[in-house]
C-alpha cells in the first residue's frame, strides 16, 4: 500500500471539508444535501482505504506497514518532524473511527433533516473525522498534538452547533476550558520530553522510556502531564464534567465524538504512550487508579440521571475509566515484574483498544437509538418517553442489543472486551478488579432502567415541538434505522474479532471456553441481578423507585447533583478561589507593581529631565564659559600626563 | 632687555585671558562684543610676531585679512545688537532668553 494512500485517509475528509465550506456552503447553500453527500463520500472513501491499510498491516512484517517522517521545519539546530505510522494499532484505530463516522454520517441525512446549519453540520464532521484520522496515525507527539487540538476545537464547534441555545454554547464553553486545562499539562510533557529526549518521535521515545535513558522522577512527571491530557479528552475525574453538559450537540455529535471517538484519544494516547507509562511505576498507579474510580464515580451517576442521553454519558466515562483501568492493570502487572516487557507492552494495548473497539460500536449504537427515540418524542427526558416499544420496534431491539452488549452479556461484543478487562485486573490489581465488579452490576442496571423507561410501560406524553404539537409516534426513515442496524450487528459481533492477537497479544478467549472460569460467570451474574433489579423496580414495579429515592435521600441527592463537584468547581474554585481570590491578587499586583514600574520609570524620567533641564540655561557665556574650563582641563591633562 | 617672541605671546595671551573673561563674564552684549574682539586681536598680535619669528610675509598679510573681516564682523554685530535692543530694551544678554526653557 503506498504512502500516499495512507495519507490519503486523513486527507479526503480534509478535502470535503474545505471543498463543503469553500465552495458548498457559500455558492449551492440551497442544496444542502450535496455536503452531505460530499462528507458521505469522502468518509467511505476514507474506510475502504482504512480496510485496505488493515489488511496490508496484517501482511506486513511485525505488524508496522510504514512509519514515515517528512521534514516540517528546522530552527537552528531543532529539526521538527511530522509523519505518519500504520501499524497495527493505527490500523485498528482508522478502522473503527472511518467505519463509526460513515454510519453516523448516514444517520445524521435524516436527523439532521431541515436544519438551518446543515452545511456547516456536515462541514465540520468532516473535519473532525479528518483531524481523528490524523491524530491516530501521527507517529509524533507534537504532530499528534496538532490534531489533538483539532478534535478539540471540533467538538467545541460542534457541541455549541445550535450557538442560539445558551445551554448548548456555555457546554461547549466549559467543554474547551475543561479539556484545556488537561491539554496545558500534556503540552508541558511534550515540551519537556523534548528537552530531556531531543525528539518528538513517538517510537525514538518508547525506546528511551524502555532502555532507561529516560527515567526516575523526569519520566513520572512527563507521564502525568501526558495523562492530563488524555484525563481531559476521556473525561476521567477529576475532569469529567464537560462530557454530560456536552450532550447539548445534536445526537450524531454525541454519538461520534463524545461516544466513539473522540473521548477515546485520551485512551489512545495512554495506549500509544504505553511503555513511557508502564515504565514509572507511580505513573501507571495513577492511571489504574484514576481509571478504576472514575469507572465507579460516573457509573453511580448514571444511576439516577433523567436524561438518556446523560445516562449514555456517563456510562461513557465509566467505560473510558475501564479502559484505563485495563491499561494501569497491565501496566501494574508488568511494573511489578509479573510480565515481561514485550507480553505487557501489546497487552495493555490490546486489552484496552479491544474494548475501546467494541465500545464504539455499541455506544454510538445507543446514542444513535436515544436520537431515534427522541426524534419520535421530542425530548430526551426519560420522564416524559416511555412505551415506544411499539412504536419504534427496530429501535427498540437495536437499543437493546446495544444495553445487553454494554453490560457485558456473554457473548455480545462488550463481554469479550471488558472480560479481557477484568481479566488482567483481577491479576494485578484485585481491589481495582472488585470495584470493576461493582460497576458492571451499576452499568446493566441503569442501562436497562433507560431501557425500560424509555421503551417499556405507556407513553408520558412526549414534549411539544416548536410548532406546538406533540409527536406522533413513528418509526425512524430508513436512513436512521440503517446504521442502527448496521451497528447493532456490529455490537453482537465485534467482539469476536480476533482483534486483541492482531494488536500482538494472546489475549482472545474461546468462544464457549471462557464460560469454564469463574470470572466470566460471576460478571455475567452481576450483569444479570443489575437487569433484574431494574426490572422489578420500573416493569414490575415491586420496588417503588420513590420510595427508594426517600429512603436514600442524601444519596441520591449527591449523585443526581453530581457529587457536588459542578459546584465545586464553578462556586467554590472559579468564583472564589479564582475571581474574588487570585485574579484580584493578579490585578492588585498588575495595578501597583507592572503598572507602577512604568509609572514609576516615567515619574523619575521626568523629574530627573526637570532638575537636569536648569543646566541648560540658554546663555552662550554659560557655555563658552563651560568650553574655556573643559579646554583649560583638557590642556592641564596633556601637561600632567604627558 | 631686549624684547623677544616670549614677550609678544605672553601680551598675546593676556589679552586673549582679558577678552575671554570679558566675554564669558560680561552682561551687557556691546561689552562682550569688544571683548570678542580684543581676543581677535591678541590673536592678531600672537600671529604677526610668529610671522616676523620666522621671517614670513604671510602672516602680517592675513593679519590685515582678520582686521578687515572683524570690522566686518562688529558693524553686524553692532547692528545685531541694535535691532535687538529695539526690540527688547535692553542690552542685558542675560535677559535674551527667548529660546530658554
Amino acid at each position: 500500500m503506498p504512502n500516499a494512500a495512507i495519507i490519503s485517509i486523513i486527507l479526503l475528509p480534509i478535502c470535503s471539508f474545505l471543498i463543503i465550506s469553500l465552495v458548498l456552503r457559500p455558492f449551492f447553500n440551497h442544496r444542502p444535501k450535496l455536503s452531505a453527500y460530499t462528507t458521505i463520500t469522502a468518509i467511505a472513501g476514507s474506510l475502504i482505504l482504512s480496510l485496505w491499510a488493515l489488511a496490508s498491516v496484517s501482511g506486513a512484517e511485525h505488524h508496522v506497514l510504514t512509519n514515515v517522517s517528512y521534514h516540517w521545519l528546522s530552527i537552528g539546530d531543532t529539526v521538527i518532524e511530522l509523519g505518519f505510522t500504520m501499524d497495527s494499532l493505527a490500523a485498528i484505530m482508522v478502522v473503527t473511527v472511518s467505519t463509526i463516522s460513515l454510519l453516523v454520517q448516514i444517520y445524521s441525512l435524516g436527523y439532521m433533516k431541515g436544519d438551518g446549519g446543515y452545511a456547516r453540520y456536515f462541514a465540520f464532521m468532516s473535519l473532525f473525522t479528518g483531524s481523528m484520522l490524523g491524530l491516530v496515525m501521527a507517529n509524533n507527539l507534537l504532530f499528534l498534538f496538532l490534531f489533538w487540538e483539532g478534535v478539540g476545537l471540533c467538538s467545541y464547534l460542534l457541541i455549541g452547533f445550535w450557538f442560539h441555545k445558551p445551554s448548548a454554547a456555555r457546554a461547549a464553553m466549559k467543554a474547551f476550558f475543561v479539556t484545556r486545562l488537561g491539554d496545558f499539562g500534556f503540552l508541558v510533557a511534550v515540551i519537556f520530553l523534548y528537552a530531556k529526549t531531543g525528539t518528538f518521535n513517538i517510537g525514538e521515545l518508547h525506546e528511551a522510556a524502555l532502555a532507561g535513558t529516560l527515567g526516575g522522577t523526569a519520566l513520572t512527571v512527563a507521564a502525568i502531564g501526558i495523562f492530563s491530557g488524555a484525563c481531559g479528552k476521556s473525561g476521567q475525574f477529576p475532569l469529567h464534567t464537560w462530557l454530560p453538559d456536552a450532550m447539548e450537540g445534536p445526537t450524531p455529535v454525541s454519538a461520534l465524538i463524545h461516544a466513539a471517538t473522540m473521548v477515546t484519544a485520551g485512551v489512545y494516547l495512554v495506549a500509544r504512550m504505553f511503555p513511557v507509562f508502564a515504565s514509572s511505576d507511580t505513573a501507571i498507579m495513577v492511571v489504574a487508579a484514576i481509571g478504576g474510580f472514575t469507572a465507579i464515580f460516573a457509573a453511580s451517576m448514571g444511576l439516577v440521571a433523567h436524561d438518556v442521553k446523560r445516562v449514555l454519558a456517563y456510562s461513557t466515562i465509566s467505560q473510558l475509566g475501564y479502559m484505563m483501568l485495563g491499561l494501569g492493570a497491565v501496566g501494574m502487572g508488568y511494573a511489578s515484574g509479573h510480565l515481561d516487557e514485550h507480553t505487557a507492552m501489546s497487552l495493555g494495548v490490546a486489552v484496552a483498544i479491544f474494548h475501546l473497539f467494541t465500545h464504539a460500536f455499541f455506544k454510538a449504537l445507543l446514542f444513535l437509538g436515544s436520537g431515534s427515540a427522541s426524534h419520535a418524542t421530542g425530548t430526551f427526558d426519560m420522564m416524559k418517553m416511555g412505551g415506544l416499544r411499539k412504536a419504534q420496534p427496530i429501535t427498540y431491539a437495536t437499543f437493546v442489543i446495544g444495553s445487553l452488549s454494554l453490560a457485558g452479556i456473554w457473548p455480545l461484543a462488550g463481554f469479550w472486551s471488558k472480560e479481557g478487562i477484568l481479566h488482567e485486573a483481577y491479576h494485578y490489581v484485585p481491589v481495582l478488579f472488585w470495584v470493576a465488579m461493582i460497576t458492571v452490576f451499576m452499568t446493566a442496571f441503569y442501562m436497562f432502567r433507560a431501557v425500560f423507561l424509555t421503551f417499556h410501560g405507556t407513553y408520558r406524553g412526549g414534549e411539544a415541538d416548536n410548532h406546538g404539537h406533540s409527536h406522533g409516534l413513528h418509526e425512524s426513515p430508513k436512513v436512521m434505522i440503517i446504521p442502527l442496524i448496521v451497528l447493532a450487528t456490529l455490537a453482537v459481533v465485534a467482539g469476536w474479532l480476533p482483534v486483541g492477537n492482531f494488536l500482538g497479544a494472546h489475549t482472545h478467549f474461546s468462544f464457549f471456553g471462557v464460560l469454564s472460569g469463574w470470572m466470566a460467570w460471576v460478571s455475567i451474574l452481576f450483569g444479570v441481578a443489575g437487569i433484574a433489579l431494574a426490572y422489578l423496580i420500573y416493569v414490575r414495579k415491586w420496588l417503588s423507585a420513590d420510595s427508594i429515592r426517600a429512603s436514600l435521600g442524601p444519596v441520591h441527592t449527591t449523585l443526581i447533583r453530581k457529587y457536588f463537584i459542578d459546584e465545586l468547581y464553578e462556586r467554590f474554585i472559579v468564583m472564589r478561589v479564582l475571581i474574588n481570590g487570585l485574579f484580584v491578587i493578579l490585578q492588585w499586583i498588575d495595578t501597583h507593581i507592572v503598572d507602577g514600574v512604568v509609572n514609576g520609570v516615567a515619574a523619575v524620567t521626568i523629574r530627573t529631565g526637570g532638575v537636569i533641564r536648569r543646566l541648560e540655561t540658554g546663555q552662550l557665556q554659560v557655555y563658552g564659559l563651560a568650553i574655556a574650563i573643559g579646554i583649560l582641563a583638557i590642556i592641564a591633562c596633556v601637561f600632567i600626563f604627558s | 632687555m631686549s624684547v623677544g617672541l616670549e614677550h609678544y605671546l605672553v601680551l598675546a595671551a593676556i589679552l586673549f585671558s582679558i577678552g575671554l573673561y570679558g566675554a564669558l563674564a560680561k552682561r551687557n552684549a556691546i561689552v562682550i562684543l569688544m571683548c570678542i574682539e580684543i581676543m581677535l586681536n591678541a590673536v592678531n598680535i600672537a600671529m604677526v610676531a610668529f610671522a616676523h619669528y620666522v621671517n614670513v610675509i604671510a602672516g602680517q598679510v592675513f593679519t590685515i585679512f582678520i582686521m578687515v573681516v572683524a570690522a566686518a564682523e562688529v558693524a553686524v554685530g553692532l547692528a545685531l545688537i541694535i535691532t535687538i535692543f529695539r526690540n527688547r530694551k535692553t542690552v542685558d544678554a542675560e535677559k535674551y532668553d527667548l529660546m530658554k526653557w
